[in-house]
């Protein structure tokens, strides 16, 4: 495919023909991710609806499949209303700024042995850094829309964001001291061997509850999200947006939570890797077509990041909101403490070479 | 001790869990959704919609412009104006409702002796402009002529309670 | 490399065009909005001669962090920029006086035989510079980096305690101390035989 397109460009310089084809990548990547969007603010009206002893969307499409799409086309005909004294450029930045970040970080996710963007080096410090860009999104929004409810859930999400990105690192720290290295390919490498049973989610158990936990809070979703406090302060930070500004806050939402389930699939749960590898005698993995279903893949990967998708939702349907207080008692004083003492437990393991994660280091 | 079985639990997050099980259980039962258009639950016969005067089997109608409607509707949505007619009896020469002013208490069925203004089963009616809510007496007397057996049935349904 | 001269040449324009807007324009909300663009054309001017920790701890730290808290409290604060330049007049003479000097010292740095600083060195693709940083850390300056957490941690305390107020009369509540109520600490069932009426 790649030599295809090299030859097809070959009349252009070889600089030329690289960034084309990195270009082609970023699309492939985006346009499914842009889907698993949309569809997914599909799939949590259905699941919320189940939860809640209801159907959810069923007109548009069959059983309202095509609902994502209507929603899509209403926001994109809708007016962008920009306040009076809103200053008009950063007004217009602000959802831009959230939704770059959510995606320029699937730059560095491996979804397969050999399928990854950019094999970075310091993958993971990559996407702690450009994660933490996002959180500008949300504040430029809050000033630049001139309301006090704006900015008020600007304030909020900003606090919230920056203690939840504390604990994130240390239960990252965590997954680099287990693996030895920042890039994901290694990471999920490392966690090769007996199936499921080797994976980091098990020697990491805590880094990994509190990870997802921040990844929730992160994400401004359900429980923790005091940002938009529909029920205090309006809609928090994006009262002020209609139209399809408002639309790429959502999809800059919902990509933040694509991404953070990816990520926890890759450190703790092994990306690609089957459950079963290691596991099985290697004559099942040959049986045809049931073979290669049950073994290592990008299925697998998907099928974990639905997993942790599903909980998001779950979550959502299930806790009501924190005060803002609680939130942040629970990542200073709760967090971040049992993160220190699992790291300090993990550096133990790890010397101690506790089989069947860290018996080979 | 119970300080650190309080602690213990709120650490592995058991009441939290707990709220997930019941959610998780839920997600699974049947779905009580109606989806409206198509399907639709059973109205009682006591049912309070649109307003309809009704006749009398020989065509004459039954207000009698007594006008206790108008003096215990809360909203004061009714208005009645009378006058004698040729055969000596009273009868109205206005009868209208303000439905955008009537809260559908029933309080003009209850009080009229002689069954004339009822409530009917009609709850989707629309009008396109604030005119077309406000029933004067030819409309509501062309409801009651339309849906006569329904209400007459609704009645006789309701009749052994009252 | 066409490109990376082309990258390069588009990012410092950009980071001397925000880093002077940070200094003229008038508010302060974009002001520092102007700070992190500087940063982060910084980071990639970084990675561009393959520093890449340094450009992502950048990103990381500054923009992530300290940003962030920077813009949280300019947006609370009501800046008032009358009085903020009422002494220009008086203090420009000794800016004027730091500027030069400031710009003597880039210029003798930048225009020395070369001496005065190392030029970078470009290592292949597969040289990670965090391992390289880490190894240089944690062994020959593992004092002097002990000693830089050390005084962080007692700054990261003193500012705890300098903005600790207890205040032992607010009636706030305590959610974990009201649901670890049970029934039997607040009823007290009794069991008592009816008695005849006198």
């Amino acid at each position: 495919m790649i030599e295809w397109i090299t030859s097809l460009l070959s009349f252009l310089p070889s600089g030329w023909v690289t960034v084309i084809i990195i270009l082609i990548k970023i699309v492939v990547i985006v346009l499914p991710l842009m889907l698993a969007v949309a569809y997914l603010t599909y799939a949590e009206r259905k699941i919320i609806g189940a939860m809640q002893v209801r159907l959810g969307p069923t007109r548009v499409g069959w059983n309202g499949s095509l609902q994502p799409i209507a929603d899509a086309l209403k926001l994109m005909f809708k007016e962008i209303i920009i306040p009076a004294k809103a200053s008009k450029f950063l007004f217009l930045l602000a959802p831009l700024l959230l939704i770059g970040p959510a995606l320029a970080a699937w730059a560095v996710i491996p979804f397969d042995a050999q399928m990854v963007l950019a094999n970075v080096n310091a993958g993971l410090l990559y996407v702690l850094a450009i994660t933490s860009i996002g959180v500008y999104g949300v504040i430029i929004a809050g000033w630049a829309s001139n309301s006090k409810y704006a900015l008020l859930g600007a304030m909020r999400s900003a606090a919230q964001i920056v203690s939840y990105e504390i604990a994130m690192g240390f239960a990252l720290v965590g997954v680099l001291m287990a693996a030895g290295s920042l890039n994901f390919g290694d990471i999920v490498r490392g966690q090769e061997g007996y199936g499921f049973v080797s994976w980091y989610m098990w020697p990491l158990l805590p880094l990994f509850v509190i990870y997802f936990i921040s990844g929730v809070a992160e994400t401004n979703r359900a429980p923790f999200d005091m940002a938009e406090g529909e029920s205090e302060i309006v809609a928090g930070f994006h009262v002020e947006y209609s139209g399809m500004p408002f639309a790429v806050f959502f999809l800059a939402e919902y990509a933040n939570m694509i991404l953070i389930s990816a990520l926890a699939s890759v450190m703790f749960l092994g990306g690609w890797l089957s459950p079963l590898a290691g596991l099985l005698p290697d004559s099942v993995f040959e049986i045809p077509l049931l073979g290669p279903l049950l073994g290592s893949g990008i299925h697998w990967f998907f099928i974990k990041i639905a997993v942790f998708l599903f909980f998001f939702l779950w979550f959502r349907a299930t806790f009501p909101r924190y005060r803002y207080d609680q939130i942040m008692r629970l990542g200073w004083k709760v967090f971040i403490p049992i993160t220190i003492v699992w790291l300090l437990v993990l550096g133990i393991a790890i010397l101690a070479g506790l089989p069947p994660w860290f018996s080979a280091a | 001790m119970k300080h650190f079985v309080q602690f213990m639990k709120s650490l592995f997050l058991l009441e939290l869990l707990k709220g997930m099980n019941v959610t998780g259980r839920y997600f699974f039962k049947p779905k009580m959704t109606l989806r409206y258009p198509e399907e639709r639950t059973p109205l009682s016969p006591r049912f309070r919609g649109l307003h309809a005067l009704r006749r009398y089997p020989n065509g004459e109608e039954r207000c009698i412009a007594c006008k206790l409607c108008e003096a215990v509707c809360p909203a004061l949505a009714i208005t009645i104006e009378s006058a004698e007619r040729e055969d000596g009896t009273r009868r109205t020469t206005r009868y209208e409702i303000d439905l955008t002013k009537c809260i559908f208490c029933g309080y003009c069925e209850e009080s009229c002796p002689v069954d004339s203004i009822v409530e009917t089963h009609i709850f989707e009616y629309h009008g396109e402009e604030r005119a077309d809510l406000y029933m004067t007496k030819e409309k509501l007397l062309a409801v009651g002529d339309k849906y006569e057996v329904q209400i007459a049935q609704a009645r006789e349904q309701d009749a052994r309670y009252r | 490399m066409g490109i990376e001269k082309f990258i390069f040449y588009i990012f410092s324009v950009l980071l001397i065009a925000s880093a002077s807007m940070v200094i003229t324009v008038r508010n302060p909300v974009k002001a520092a909005l102007f700070l992190v663009l500087a940063f982060f054309a910084s980071a990639v001017l970084w990675l561009l001669i393959k520093a890449e920790f340094l450009a992502i701890v950048l990103v990381l730290v500054y923009v992530g962090a300290v940003m962030v808290l920077f813009l949280f409290v300019v947006m609370m604060l009501d800046i008032n920029i009358e009085r903020m330049r009422a002494g220009f007049i008086r203090y420009l003479p000794l800016g004027i006086l730091v500027a030069l000097t400031m710009a003597g010292m880039l210029i003798w740095v930048v225009s020395g035989d070369g001496s005065a600083f190392n030029h970078s060195v470009l290592h292949g693709p597969s040289y990670s510079n965090t391992q390289a940083l880490g190894l240089v850390l944690y062994t020959n300056y593992v004092y002097p980096f002990e000693i830089a957490a050390v005084i962080l941690l007692v700054a990261i305390i003193a500012a705890i305690t300098l903005t600790l107020r207890r205040r032992p009369n607010t009636k706030h509540q305590k959610p974990a101390e009201q649901i670890a109520v049970k029934r039997h600490d607040r009823v007290r069932m009794v069991k008592m035989k009816a008695e005849e009426r006198k």
